[in-house]
């Protein structure tokens, strides 16, 4: 019989990292995503399975025990929010220096500084261009329901040690705080030291006589071999971008108009897309599951096809930059956000899409 | 005529050797500069591990400051941690490897400025790790600049007057600090600039590894040590100078051993 | 079918277990089901409301600004949502604390006198079971049944003695919710 729970969005992912074999949760409690950990020592991972759950003193600390343990090869996350990721920008940098997988979790409310502790995408800059110092680039996946929650710590897990790269879930409050059904997986075990010491030769597990010492450092003071370490990183991403790229089409097959939204607005553009239908307007929406590789292929084809698109986002305006990249202006693609972590409703949406390319008519804007 | 052995077969004929460096020091010229007492408490800690035969089973942690390229002198499986957070590390990997050896060998700016929260806190969840902190009051790498561990009125790159303790503040004797916490379990404090010396720190280094298997808690070790080049010296001004300045703040000796 | 659902009140009088009971019944019986809570400050002491769909396909957006069924229970909640029910929908209060009542004429209004009647059986919290015994009389979506089965899941295991005493308030519930006013 399949498992089946009603659960929060921070609640599933935290069921979903025990279940795909994880070793080491290390975070520090943050509204709205203190459940992840919560979750984690109300279930007793040690005696689940064996994995460590441990409330460090910080942010900070918490990433760099994620860089510790992903550097002995074994699956470690950590999760936080917003002030709590800007705080890990220099540990994701290690990490991303030094090629560890991990899994991060960003369940973004708005900024900046303490601002709200309500849902917001404002984030996607730091996420998708890399937030701390260096070129470097992560995987990020955006779920838009609980179940991707929870299917995403798993996915997550894959694509770090298939990549030898961290990978961010990039959630929101409206995601971590809402409760859906979740259908779960068999408990995938836990790797031993030994199938950790043959599958990834190059992690710090003790040096044996049979191979030399390995050594997880981010630095070269040679310039030349540092930039050689750099091209090798740009040649992963690239590499990424071609193989990697997810996205769900909504009604797009015969669509006129496009929303591009991801996360939470998403879930708002998807219902928007019903009441465009039933009004006429024949809308789809494209939603990024990977933000990081950007579907832009997928959009570059859909604006031979739509006459407008309107990126949807919780957020002053970040990802429309990557859908105008995709277009290169071969449509009018325009933004709509709410801010301070107002979400837009699914009838405002499509009014702000039917002003911007149907009826000439100003928007006026909608309050709570 | 009996045959007369060339000198390279005398060093080569196992039998006369009194003395070889360990082989977990790898053949890298180290980078520190003469003088130096990072030299010698590598060896000492690589020495230790090698005589409990600890090579296959040690993790360690290099920090930022001079030691940052630890790893490329000692011949075991390192970690390169972000400035200050090497106990965070340590940590990480010590609680998912539990019957590891894992420790942190950091300096003062990155143990006890820009690493304390990490440090106090890592010494306080009780980690079985073990942490080697060398404190020469300086920041080395840098340049010279001030440390928390600068003594009063003493000269760096940012205190070009000396340390002025009213507006800068008092040096941290953190290891006096930390020992003040249920979670360490053995702390000592140990110089490395003479010989007798030396073989007081070989033993405190030897205690704060056997310890961590009884995982009874984190073991630190301070060595206090020179720092010519920072501190404007010859060696052997620097030596002398340590032991008239720097001893009295800092005290040698066992802080806090095992009841 | 899909009904959009809000439950608002004060943090305390169990508007979001109630949703989640309400959520996990609605799952039992295989329906498509979204719980999205307001969280935070806001629920210690301040208002609280869930929004609440229980549907037959896949829910497109958990967040929504007009619902089918506005469940209220305190002033701040009647100012703030009854306008978002839908024209043609139900708006149901506890008019207990109500100075300001609704005036809407183009929904169905139904009060409850859950508080008055949970503190007459000596069980103050059953309250919210007794606002839930309205809902589903008048909107009879999910079975008893698979209403057992959802408090089961959602009440954890050392509560299970009270689930007779909440099955009782939901049918009580039922017994006393009044219609105030049909729609014109």
């Amino acid at each position: 019989m399949k498992d089946i729970r009603l659960m929060k969005g921070n609640e599933a992912i935290a069921e979903g990292v025990i279940r795909s074999g994880c070793d080491g949760y290390f975070g520090y409690p943050i509204t709205p995503q203190s459940e992840v950990l919560e979750y984690l020592m109300a279930t007793k991972t040690k005696e689940r399975t064996g994995m460590i759950t441990l409330q460090a003193e910080s942010e900070i600390a918490s990433i760099h025990m994620v860089y510790g343990g992903a550097a002995c090869g074994k699956r470690v996350m950590t999760s936080s929010s917003s002030p709590g990721i800007s705080l890990m920008q220099e540990g994701i940098s290690f990490l991303a220096g030094t090629e560890l997988p991990c899994l991060l979790l960003n369940v973004v409310r708005g900024g900046p500084g303490l601002g709200t502790i309500q849902p917001s995408q404002s984030d996607y800059f730091q996420a998708v261009k890399g937030g701390g110092h260096g070129d470097y680039k992560m995987i990020v996946l955006a779920p838009a329901s609980v179940q991707e929650m929870y299917d995403f710590a798993k996915l997550g897990f894959d694509l770090a040690f298939k990549h030898r790269i961290q990978v961010m879930v990039l959630s929101d409050g409206a995601i971590g705080q809402m409760m859906e059904k979740v259908e779960l997986d068999e408990q995938i075990p836990r790797l031993t030291d030994a199938e950790i010491k043959q599958k990834y030769p190059w992690a710090t597990t003790g040096k044996t006589p049979d191979r030399e010492r390995n050594i997880i450092t981010s630095l070269d003071l040679n310039p030349v071999k540092q930039e050689i370490i750099n091209i090798n990183l740009q040649k992963k991403f690239k590499h990424i971008e071609e193989t990697e790229v997810r996205f769900e089409r909504i009604m797009c097959d015969d669509a006129e108009y496009l929303f591009v939204a991801y996360g939470s607005s998403a879930r708002i553009c998807q219902k928007a897309v019903l009441l465009g239908r039933a009004r006429g307007i024949k809308v789809g929406l494209l939603r990024p599951i990977t933000l990081f590789p950007y579907p832009s292929k997928e959009l570059a084809k859909l604006a031979k096809q739509v006459k407008g698109m309107l990126s949807v986002e919780m957020s002053a305006g970040q990802m429309v930059e990557d859908v105008r990249l995709s277009v290169n202006g071969a449509v009018p693609v325009e933004h709509y956000g709410r801010l301070g972590g107002i979400m837009p409703a699914p009838d405002e949406v499509l009014n702000v899409l039917e002003s911007k390319f149907i009826k000439e008519k100003n928007y006026e804007l909608h309050t709570n | 005529m009996s045959y007369i052995p060339t000198r390279e077969e005398i060093i080569e004929d196992h039998d006369n050797v009194v003395y070889e460096r360990t082989c977990l020091l790898t053949d890298n010229p180290l980078s520190y500069c003469p003088g130096c007492g990072h030299g010698t408490a590598h060896r000492l800690i690589m020495e230790v591990v090698e005589e409990m035969n600890l090579q296959a089973d040690t993790i360690g942690v290099a920090p930022v400051g001079c030691s940052v390229l630890a790893y490329d002198f000692m011949n075991i499986d390192m970690q390169q941690a972000a400035h200050g957070r090497a106990p965070a590390v340590a940590t990480g990997i010590k609680r998912l490897m539990p019957d590891k050896f894992v420790f942190t060998y950091q300096g003062d700016g990155d143990l006890a400025a820009i690493g304390t929260g990490e440090t106090l806190h890592a010494c306080n969840r009780g980690e079985n790790i073990t942490v080697f902190f060398v404190n020469n009051g300086i920041y080395g790498m840098t340049g010279g600049q001030m440390a928390p561990t600068t003594l009063p009125n003493m000269k760096t790159a940012t205190s070009p007057f000396g340390r002025d303790t009213e507006s800068m503040g008092y040096p941290l004797k953190i290891t006096e600090l930390i020992a003040m916490l249920p979670g360490t379990y053995y702390v000592s404090r140990q110089s490395v600039h003479t010989p007798a010396n030396v073989r007081k720190a070989k033993k405190a280094i030897e205690k704060a590894i056997q310890y961590q298997k009884l995982k009874k808690g984190l073991c630190f070790v301070e060595i206090v040590s020179n720092c010519n080049s920072g501190w404007k010296m010859t060696p052997e001004e620097s030596n002398k100078w340590m032991e008239e300045n720097m001893f009295p703040y800092y005290p040698l000796g066992d802080i806090k051993v095992p009841k | 079918m899909t009904e959009e659902i809000i439950i608002a009140g004060f943090g305390g009088q169990g508007v979001l277990s109630m949703g989640k009971i309400l959520a996990y019944s609605g799952m039992m019986q295989n329906k498509e089901v979204s719980w999205f809570p307001s969280y935070g400050p806001e629920m210690r002491g301040g208002t609280a409301n869930v929004t609440v769909i229980i549907s037959d396909e896949r829910i497109s957006s958990p967040i929504l600004n007009k619902f089918d069924t506005a469940i209220i229970l305190n002033q701040q909640s009647m100012d703030k949502f009854e306008d978002s029910v839908k024209p043609g929908g139900v708006l149901i209060y506890d008019p207990n604390g109500i100075v300001r009542h609704p005036v809407r004429k183009d929904i169905n209004v139904y009060t409850i006198d859950a508080a008055d009647e949970a503190a007459r059986l000596g069980l103050k919290k059953v309250f919210n079971m007794l606002v839930l015994g309205a809902f589903l009389k008048l909107k009879p979506l999910i079975e008893p049944e698979y209403m057992l089965k959802g408090l089961e899941k959602s009440l954890p295991l050392r509560h299970h003695n009270t689930i007779p005493e909440n099955e009782k308030a939901i049918e009580r519930g039922k017994a006393i919710v009044k219609l105030e006013h049909l729609m014109n």
